[in-house]
């Protein structure tokens, strides 16, 4: 069993991850990530409501009715972000301020329906915990890398801790703009699913179409 | 009126829901693939928001803000912190209502959106409409100008992107770029030419 909860936990990171792999949860992931705090943040509010919402969706689920499920696994998923949008207008006002909108919309990333629907409704709550905690934290593993090409090329900085001076504080860092702007996390995470795919090339999609080759005379 | 001219031409162009909010980005990247499919769920995008954003923008001054409660006798009540799960509920309840409705009254409407409808609940792009309302605190007449302005934005760009993904199948791509690595690229650059507007101001 033990063995079991292992996997659960590990397969997300890589093998299955649910941003590169799965495609799901992408709106935040790519909407916070241009400093690492917030993302950091972010990521970390995800986990706590994938693992409980799963978990409390698990014990429900001999409880509800089929026809019904959607809205009931929307409820305890609404009721868990609105207690981590309070505790976070209380304690860390500013950065629940930089989440703006995205705090709420944690309702609709389709990383915790997907759980809930996918795993949750299947398997027993203790399971369900750790599956939930997993996909958070895979899904934090790519919101982290991505914060970190963001925040230290685009403002040459860490967690706001300068790392690289900028030309502009008098240092040699020349920083890249377009980090910030948002069509940037398309970009880095189009290339970090490129990466994945190369070094596990059994996550590549097969083409629709296959070129041709000619033949050279 | 100018201001709503404004404000929709904000919403469909500079700030928009797709390419510079990166909301619904789940069913905006799976279902890009047909330019007919991703038509219909365009539709469906901007039909539900415009019923949403209005109906949260009256549920939200009449019933949750701090005060709104005063005509029942609670002056000093704040239920703003139910915001939230009213949205989602109310969303929820009018992608069913529309469902039904179209199933009853206008079948050949239905079974082109039907399935996108179910799809449309757990889009991140209408709990956002209706989220930016709130965070902006627009009034009715705004609220109904940002949720069908807003839609449209989100449903020219699933469909630019369809037919760009149309071409983009013939084109030889490396092999760990297939599918979901290319498709966010190819994002990513018409998201960079959706910022050209952002000098524009009407």
């Amino acid at each position: 069993m033990a063995e079991n909860h292992k996997s659960l936990l590990v397969d997300p990171l890589v093998d299955n991850n649910p941003i590169t792999l799965q495609v799901l949860g992408i709106c935040s992931a790519l909407a916070v990530t241009s400093s690492l705090q917030v993302a950091f943040v972010m990521a970390l509010a995800v986990t706590l409501v994938t693992g409980f919402s799963s978990m409390f969706i698990s014990v429900l689920r001999n409880h509800i009715p089929s026809s019904i499920r959607i809205i009931v696994q929307m409820i305890i998923i609404a009721s868990l972000v609105i207690l981590v949008d309070q505790v976070l207008k209380a304690f860390a006002y500013e950065i629940s301020k930089t989440l703006s909108v995205f705090v709420g919309l944690i309702i609709t990333n389709c990383i915790v329906m997907g759980r809930a629907e996918a795993f949750a409704m299947k398997n027993p709550p203790m399971a369900s915990f750790v599956d939930g905690v997993g996909n958070g934290f895979g899904y934090g593993l790519i919101l982290m890398l991505v914060g970190v090409i963001r925040e230290l090329f685009g403002s040459g900085s860490l967690f706001g801790i300068t790392i690289m001076e900028t030309v502009n504080n008098g240092g040699w860092y020349v920083p890249n703009g377009l980090l910030l702007l948002p069509p940037s996390a398309f970009f880095v995470i189009g290339l970090l699913i490129w990466g994945f795919r190369t070094w596990k090339p059994a996550q590549v999609e097969a083409r629709e179409y296959k070129i041709q080759t000619v033949e050279a005379h | 009126m100018e201001g709503l001219v404004s404000l929709a031409f904000k919403a469909i162009f500079v700030e928009n829901l797709a390419l510079s909010f990166f909301l619904g980005m789940c069913t905006f990247i799976a279902v890009s693939k047909k330019i007919s499919t991703a038509l219909g769920l365009g539709i469906s995008v901007v039909v539900v928001p415009s019923i949403t954003v209005p109906a949260n923008n009256l549920i939200l001054n009449n019933l949750l803000a701090p005060g709104a409660l005063a005509w029942a006798g609670f002056p000093e009540v704040d239920l703003t912190f139910l915001g939230l799960i009213s949205y989602i509920g109310v969303i929820a309840a009018m992608v069913q209502i529309l469902e039904m409705t179209l199933d009853k009254y206008f079948p050949p409407l239905y079974n082109a959106l039907g399935i996108f409808l179910p799809l449309i609940t757990v889009n991140c792009a209408i709990l956002g409409g209706s989220l930016f309302m709130v965070e902006r605190d627009y009034n009715f007449a705004e609220a109904t100008t940002y949720g069908i302005s807003s839609g449209i934005g989100w449903a020219l760009a699933i469909t630019a992107m369809a037919g760009v993904r149309e071409k983009l199948k013939y084109s030889d791509i490396p092999d760990g770029l297939q599918g979901l690595g290319i498709t966010f690229i190819t994002a990513g650059l018409m998201a960079m030419g959706f910022m050209s507007f952002s000098g524009v101001n009407l």
